[in-house]
């Protein structure tokens, strides 16, 4: 855990609170015993926070599209229909899991842990405030690029395993989108980690303290947010781009044959795929934690600062994840020949011109 | 219609005039060079539809022809004594669509068309036993009550023509006449896939699948290859049953077949029992039919853009086109007080005197559906990943559509001007003015913007005829007990789909001899078949969607 250059003053980080629980249990134990208690806690943070983005997310979502579409969204288990994500976890929990008599079995249990293991990793790297991050190493650029992908593994063997033809389709579908899309997203968090010469998040999110990315790379840096946003939301699988799963031609792509909770389990991966999509737009290009600032409006900047940076991370991420919402609520689905044709023939080509413009701006 | 009777002469038939245009028999021997001088030299590009007969000792066809754009339609009847294996030629060598609609004729009553490629049962299962629109049929058992070997769907059993199928073609005007002999014809099965094709079911249960239908798809990674229709799942007999019905109860049947025309094929069977009782519903009920038919097609068109766009993955247009077509639905509740089947024409008028604030609710309807149809643009329209999935696909041309007998929204907006309230106006359309819209393109883009065009034109409509319904009866007082007088009753409506058609045979009974309704959602099908082909598996089902047809009226 990065706990160096702790500031006690105004205003509040997560990272004074670890940082004293850090020191508390090594007065107390041996260093060994401290880092384990300290990994399992870590852990189970993880997995708690990890659940409760979900339900989060899903109740969002219900609601956005509810407003978007003329209609209220739950709101019949409890105020605002808030407990209604509940009430759908626990029914999904109580439900038979059926397995196909064809299916391979081993990998169609494995499929599942495979894309919730991706994400749970990936999620592990966000930076959520100073302090407040399991994995921060100085290749973190790096290694959520390579943890995210591994999701594909488990959308492609569950397609496979399923042994239908919708499934199938879903999932050779499913590779081709997320292979291609990863490109222009990885070539776009590229062009952040040329200017900011590191690939370590913690130090990516210091270095946006006084202006954020987006703004301090000129051009470069929003046709990078641009590209991630769009290879983002292709990444999720998530419409415009639902293309693995487009209900209206494949039922429900790569999961149609999973019920109960391992369908749960590939919708809840979902959902947290579109907040740590949003999370790292939002830590690349918005500043992660960093309040908003501009270079010589002290005033404004103190001002700024009252907001505790874990809200500032949140508000941005979920702002992130509303536009993602808009579109998804407002677009029709890309045809397969129309998604690929958008990545190599225009986002690809475009990012590896923006690395060379981005090369250019650092330069100079 | 002058040629066509002089053509008719020249192969010495004689020629009925009817109300709807001309009725001929046809000798069974001079069918196939009667419909070829007809389809060439007489330009009757378009089979309306095919009804089959029993007339107890023969078994009979009646083809009904028409031009493209005529509004005479030409009804040719021909029978068969054979009522053992009962053989008639094939036309579909020059109207596509005979080819399914031979087939229904084959499912219900055994007739095999010689020479149409494809002759299994349409609706019911390959192992029906019997045929059930023939008058002898035995209802006891028809479906054997142990599961036997299952049906193979792969196979098709087609008759064709042994005599050498050439010299019709070479000679053309001066065709043989051909007599069907047992020697002279072959069965022969084919498959309709190869073994090593990769066949995904699209339906009867699929989330794209506007009702039950079943396209059996063989796919080349996302390429489609061949698209295999197969109707019947939600088969309810209707015709059967018409049959045992008396004339208002078959009414309720007819809501039930296009579900989102319901109230449109209704006014057509009233009309069909009104021409042949000779009355006439009183201007008031006319005017009101109007105006009910209209806001049917809106609510629709509405549906069908919806669907439309949901089928490409936009949800929200879906939610847009239900939000304000439940506008009508209460318009309709209150005056009719049913929603989607209104039931509210009956034979001679209506079933009621409509609500006191039908008029102000029509009239605040159409300001607003204006101002929707906005927002409809808007959000989807001008999308430029919708034009991307629409613009260019799924071309339709017009002679395919006309061949195929691709009628309403979906053959006009290949160019085809087959508006019914245009072309034979019925109940007060002559008296208003309204743009039939026609496209040329016949791509999917063509064929969902022409819907929502069309929803203008019918906003026009009801706008003319609102405050201008005429006081006076309702209904016209009929008898207790309808019973039409002995003959063929023909009547063609637009419905929302394309061209309904109501057929009745009566004996001068109170229940009908025959009632034949032509669906038109079921060529629409054949005309999904016919531009599927080499596109997107997305394409196929957006292109379904763009041709809007109700399964429930194929399947009757």
């Amino acid at each position: 855990m990065s706990l160096a250059g702790l500031d006690i003053t105004a205003p509040f980080h997560f990272g004074t609170v670890t940082q004293w629980f850090d020191s508390w249990l090594n007065s107390v134990m041996p260093h060994f015993w401290a880092l384990t208690i300290e990994f399992i806690l870590a852990g189970v943070l993880l997995l708690a926070s990890y659940a409760v983005f979900a339900l989060v997310m899903i109740y969002m979502e219900r609601k956005i599209c509810g407003f978007f579409q003329c209609r209220l969204g739950p709101d019949r288990v409890g105020k605002w229909g808030i407990f209604q994500v509940f009430a759908d976890m626990l029914k999904i929990l109580l439900k038979e899991l059926v397995t196909i008599n064809r299916a391979d079995k081993m990998l169609f249990r494995l499929s599942i842990f495979f894309v919730i293991l991706a994400s749970l990793c990936t999620f592990a790297a966000i930076p959520f405030d100073k302090g407040l991050q399991a994995v921060d190493f100085n290749m973190g650029v790096f290694y959520l690029l390579a943890v995210s992908s591994l999701g594909v593994i488990g959308i492609l063997t569950a397609g496979w395993a399923s042994d239908s033809k919708y499934t199938m389709i879903g999932a050779m579908r499913s590779g081709a989108q997320l292979i291609s899309y990863e490109l222009s997203a990885g070539l776009a968090l590229l062009s952040i980690v040329i200017l900011s010469g590191t690939m370590q998040l913690s130090e990516i999110v210091e270095q946006q303290a006084d202006l954020w990315f987006i703004f301090k790379g000129h051009v470069p840096a929003v046709i990078a947010f641009f590209i991630y946003v769009i290879a983002g939301h292709a990444e999720t699988n998530r419409g415009p781009f639902d293309l693995p799963e487009a209900e209206s031609e494949l039922t429900a792509g790569y999961h149609t044959e999973y019920s109960g909770i391992k369908f749960g389990l590939f919708y809840v991966a979902e959902y947290v795929n579109l907040f740590i999509i949003a999370a790292i737009a939002s830590t690349m290009f918005l500043g992660g934690w960093q309040p908003f600032h501009i270079p010589g409006w002290d005033a404004f900047n103190g001002i700024m600062d009252y907001i505790p940076p874990a809200l500032w991370f949140t508000g941005k991420t979920l702002a992130c994840v509303f536009l993602a919402l808009w579109v998804r609520w407002s677009f029709p689905r890309l045809r397969i020949d129309q998604l690929l044709g958008l990545e190599w023939k225009i986002l690809m080509p475009l990012a590896l011109i923006n690395i060379v413009l981005m090369s250019l701006v650092v330069l100079w | 219609m002058d040629k066509i009777t002089s053509i008719l002469s020249r192969q010495g038939i004689t020629v009925n005039v009817v109300p709807h245009g001309l009725s001929v028999d046809v000798p069974q021997e001079k069918l196939y060079s009667t419909c070829s001088e007809l389809y060439g030299e007489g330009g009757l590009k378009y089979l309306i539809d095919i009804v089959g007969m029993d007339y107890g000792d023969t078994l009979g066809v009646i083809y009904y022809l028409s031009r493209a754009a005529g509004k005479d339609v030409l009804a040719l009847r021909t029978v068969t004594t054979d009522t053992e294996k009962p053989q008639l030629l094939s036309v579909c060598k020059f109207w596509t669509s005979a080819g399914l609609y031979e087939r229904e004729v084959h499912d219900y009553f055994g007739i095999t068309f010689v020479n149409n490629p494809d002759m299994r049962r349409l609706f019911l299962r390959s192992d029906w036993k019997g045929y059930p629109l023939r008058k002898n049929y035995n209802a006891e058992n028809p479906v054997p009550l142990r599961n036997e070997a299952i049906c193979d769907m792969e196979r098709v059993p087609s008759t064709v023509f042994m005599m050498t199928d050439s010299d019709v073609e070479a000679e053309g005007g001066s065709i043989p006449t051909i007599s069907l002999s047992m020697g002279d014809t072959e069965e022969k099965v084919r498959n309709i896939f190869e073994e090593d094709e990769y066949i995904v079911n699209f339906g009867p249960q699929h989330p794209a699948m506007h009702g039950v239908l079943h396209l059996r798809v063989s796919l080349d990674g996302e390429i489609i290859r061949k698209v295999d229709p197969n109707f019947g799942y939600i088969h309810r007999g209707v015709e059967k049953m018409c049959e045992g019905y008396t004339y208002p109860q078959i009414l309720h049947l007819t809501d039930r077949l296009d579900y989102l025309s319901g109230t449109i094929n209704r006014h057509g069977f009233c009309l069909c029992v009104e021409n042949a009782l000779g009355i006439q519903a009183p201007e008031r009920a006319q005017y009101v039919r109007v105006i009910f038919d209209e806001l049917t097609r809106i609510a629709s068109h509405l549906l069908g853009w919806g669907c439309m766009a949901m089928d490409m993955g936009a949800i929200t247009a879906f939610i847009y086109g239900m939000r304000d077509r439940e506008k009508i639905m209460d318009i309709f509740e209150e005056t009719a007080g049913g929603r989607l089947m209104a039931g509210y024409s009956v034979i001679g008028g209506l079933a009621q005197d409509f609500h006191p604030d039908f008029q102000k609710r029509v009239k605040e309807f159409i300001p607003y559906m204006r101002k929707m149809l906005k927002e409809h643009h808007l959000l989807f329209t001008g999308n430029p990943i919708a034009r991307g999935r629409m613009d260019g696909t799924g071309v339709l041309p017009l002679e395919t559509a006309i061949a195929l007998g691709v009628t309403g929204p979906a053959g006009r907006a290949s160019g085809w001007n087959n508006d019914l309230r245009k072309i034979a106006p019925y109940a007060v359309y002559d008296r208003t003015s309204f743009d039939v819209l026609t496209r040329s393109g016949g791509t999917a883009f063509d064929r969902y913007i022409i819907r929502l065009d069309e929803i203008e034109q019918s906003l026009r409509i009801i706008e003319q005829l609102i405050d201008n319904i005429p006081e006076g009866a309702y209904a016209e007082k009929t008898k207790a007990i309808i019973k039409l007088p002995e003959g063929d009753f023909f009547q063609r409506v637009e419905n929302a789909r394309g061209q309904f058609t109501v057929h009745i045979t009566s004996k001068g009974d109170k229940t009908p001899c025959r009632v034949k309704f032509r669906s038109p959602s079921m060529t629409l099908v054949s005309g999904l078949k016919a531009v599927a082909d080499g596109g997107k598996v997305a394409d196929l089902i957006m292109n379904g969607a763009s041709f809007d047809y109700v399964i429930p009226c194929i399947d009757r």
